[in-house]
């Protein structure tokens, strides 16, 4: 059958509950979980990406503010590049840690009530 | 007689140095690689490790299978000849990152079993989906495995001075004869580990290579830029955007171009995604891309000093005669800064910073060839031609036959490409990557009204918009860097597709979802989301 995965074998551990997803995924605990994915992946997504935008439309189209210098040979864009890789080790710590405490919670939560079903 | 032509005379004296490391490393990871292979049992071995990586080891062997020839040739190149705007390869290939962690690794990890098409597929109608998907994957695999291949040949013909054509020929299919032997022999575990003793040897060889330009500074940042800036004969515009990419409106558009593809592209690339499943849990997917974001950003950090360092250390006219696009410039700053070329001590950091950068080929090559094998006997032997009947042992056997099948491509295509910056041939397996497989992946696992028809034609359409644009360009024909410089058939004024191929391929999975008739399949959907929001049932 052309819709039936592989994966879907009756040996497939997750053969068993299938009409659960559906009612977990209207549950508010469910909606919570998204909730707090979405409300920080998304719009973080957008703003570093735009950040990242910025520096390349930067790079273009003001290469005289970029090339001001600001000590010795180290002019703006160098500084304007690091600020990049900044931002992306904070970013990455901020995600970890908004995960650890929001999402992993949640998701251990709901996991486990599904485990008990089957 | 140039002092390039020393350079190689200097490295033939040293051949057996060379030689005897390059051997070293290869004898060491097929060492490896047969203990692998000797645990790999069962289908979850050979594709997934197993999937008993720890966070750490796993973002080690992700910096190994992503830090390629095209980071540490083709970006300290890049950065050599054209300055600063060889820097932007470096910030884009590292703030990708972020896209895979916020939005791919974990629900990829949670809903996906060996493949990128297990997840494409999941809610579609499978066989359609996952042909489209192994496609998708092995084009993107072979763009990338010709930026390594073509790694290779330069790196070696300039070590061992080969200048024959033969011989340089023979190196790309010992390169292909060894990556084949990894990963029909170690599967997904010998090349994790292969990739991770590559990744200490790159990051400690970099690191070596930065502290002596450093020294050679006295640590004063600002110096070393002011010399790269004078020795280059450009000036202070060397240390500013603009140089290679600012000459006219249609650079710049380029450079836009490359910009989205680098930063988009991560997170499609099929080699870089099936690591996410060598770990037991998505938390686990998530430590290891913070690990690989660290430890890719360390390295990054020091193309400045590699990049900057051979601009202001070796004649920017010896950078060229050695290899047209800079691919050479690493390891000739090696040699210079080891003490010159007939020098012991340059001749010692040449060869040890070459066998290096052949390590990091081979690594990757073999990341690349598993991925693309794993997909065609996953997705299309397995669950197409067979339609899941096949059983693991016919599974992996086909996965083999491909590594083989698959390597030969790449070393026939490798011999064309031997004058193209590697680090730009990337970007474009980066860039058919964002078009043909990023869109799918985030409406697949966000977008509920998401149907097979979307999936089709954002796959096929980025896909075949993004090689067709690359096709009619000038990285093919009409330019003396091209890979056919002879011929003129370009009309796509753009080196990079990203910026029309991408937005394409999103419209397209917008524009066929919304025009199909089929209804989403919301039991599947709500079977993905929470499985993969939540982790239950992960394989």
């Amino acid at each position: 059958m052309d819709t039936a995965p592989a994966n879907d074998r009756p040996d497939d551990p997750r053969q068993f509950d299938r009409s659960a997803y559906a009612e977990v995924q209207a549950s508010p605990e469910f909606g919570e979980l998204r909730g707090a994915h979405r409300s920080f992946a998304f719009p973080l997504t957008i703003a570093f990406v735009s950040w990242y935008l910025l520096y390349v439309l930067l790079s273009n189209y003001a290469g005289g503010f970029m090339g001001t210098k600001i000590v010795g040979h180290i002019n703006v864009a160098l500084v304007f590049g690091l600020a990049q890789f900044l931002t992306t080790f904070l970013i990455a710590w901020w995600y970890s840690r908004h995960a650890a405490t929001k999402l992993d919670p949640r998701a251990q939560a709901i996991k486990s009530r599904l485990e008990e079903r089957s | 007689m140039s002092p390039y032509l020393l350079a190689a005379e200097s490295a033939s004296d040293n051949r057996p140095l060379i030689v005897t490391l390059f051997a070293v490393f290869v004898l060491a990871t097929l060492g490896i690689t047969v203990w692998a292979g000797r645990q790999t049992k069962d289908a979850t071995d050979f594709y997934a490790g197993g999937r008993q990586f720890s966070g750490f080891q796993n973002g080690l062997a992700i910096s190994g299978d992503y830090m390629s020839a095209a980071s540490f040739l083709g970006i300290a190149g890049a950065i050599a000849l054209s300055g600063y705007d060889g820097f932007l390869y470096s910030i884009g290939f590292l703030v990708a990152w972020l896209v895979a962690l916020l939005l791919v690794a974990e629900p990829l990890r949670n809903s996906g079993r060996y493949t990128m098409g297990d997840v494409l597929a999941y809610r579609m109608r499978q066989r359609p989906v996952r042909t489209a998907a192994g496609v998708s994957t092995i084009v993107v695999s072979i763009f990338y495995l010709l930026a390594q291949m073509a790694g290779a040949g330069v790196l070696v013909s300039l070590l061992l001075g080969i200048t024959s054509e033969a011989g340089k020929i023979l190196i790309v299919v010992l390169v292909g004869v060894v990556m084949i032997l990894y990963v029909t022999i170690g599967g997904m575990k010998g090349t994790t580990w292969v990739q991770m003793v590559k990744a200490v040897l790159l990051i400690a060889g970099t690191l070596l290579i930065t502290f002596l330009v450093l020294l050679k500074f006295h640590f004063n940042i600002s110096d070393l830029l002011g010399e790269a800036a004078k020795n280059s004969g450009i000036g202070e515009s060397f240390l500013e955007p603009g140089l290679k990419y600012g000459l006219n409106a249609t650079t710049k558009l380029d450079f836009i171009s490359l910009g989205i593809a680098l930063v988009l592209g991560t997170a499609g690339l099929p080699h870089i995604l099936i690591r996410f499943y060598t770990v037991p849990t998505a938390r686990a997917a998530r430590n290891s891309v913070n690990w690989a974001i660290g430890i890719i950003g360390l390295f990054y950090l020091m193309t400045i000093a590699l990049g900057f360092g051979a601009a202001a250390l070796l004649k920017h006219d010896d950078i060229i005669a050695s290899n047209k696009s800079g691919n050479t410039a690493a390891p000739l700053l090696a040699e210079e800064i080891g003490g010159g070329p007939d020098s012991t001590g340059g001749a010692i950091l040449l060869a040890v910073i070459s066998a290096v950068a052949f390590a990091t080929i081979l690594a990757v090559v073999a990341g690349l060839t598993l991925a693309s094998s794993s997909s065609f006997a996953h997705d299309l032997y397995a669950n197409v031609i067979r339609k899941g009947e096949a059983t693991q042992k016919e599974e992996i056997s086909a996965a083999r036959w491909a590594t083989v099948g698959i390597g030969t491509v790449a070393v026939v295509l490798g011999v064309f490409a031997r004058d193209l910056n590697v680090a730009g041939l990337v970007a474009l397996a980066f860039a058919v990557a964002a078009s043909a497989n990023l869109p799918t992946i985030l409406y697949s696992l966000f977008w509920k009204r998401f149907t097979t028809q979307g999936a089709l034609w954002s796959i096929y359409g980025g896909l075949i918009s993004s090689v067709l644009l690359v096709l009619f360009s000038p990285v093919v024909s009409g330019k003396e860097t091209s890979m056919f410089p002879d011929v003129d058939f370009h009309w796509f004024p753009l080196e990079n597709p990203g910026l029309i191929s991408i937005p394409l391929g999103f419209l397209l999975g917008w524009l066929g979802t919304i025009v199909s008739k089929e209804q989403p399949d919301k039991d599947k959907y709500a079977e993905l989301e929470v499985r993969s929001l939540t982790g239950h049932g992960a394989h």
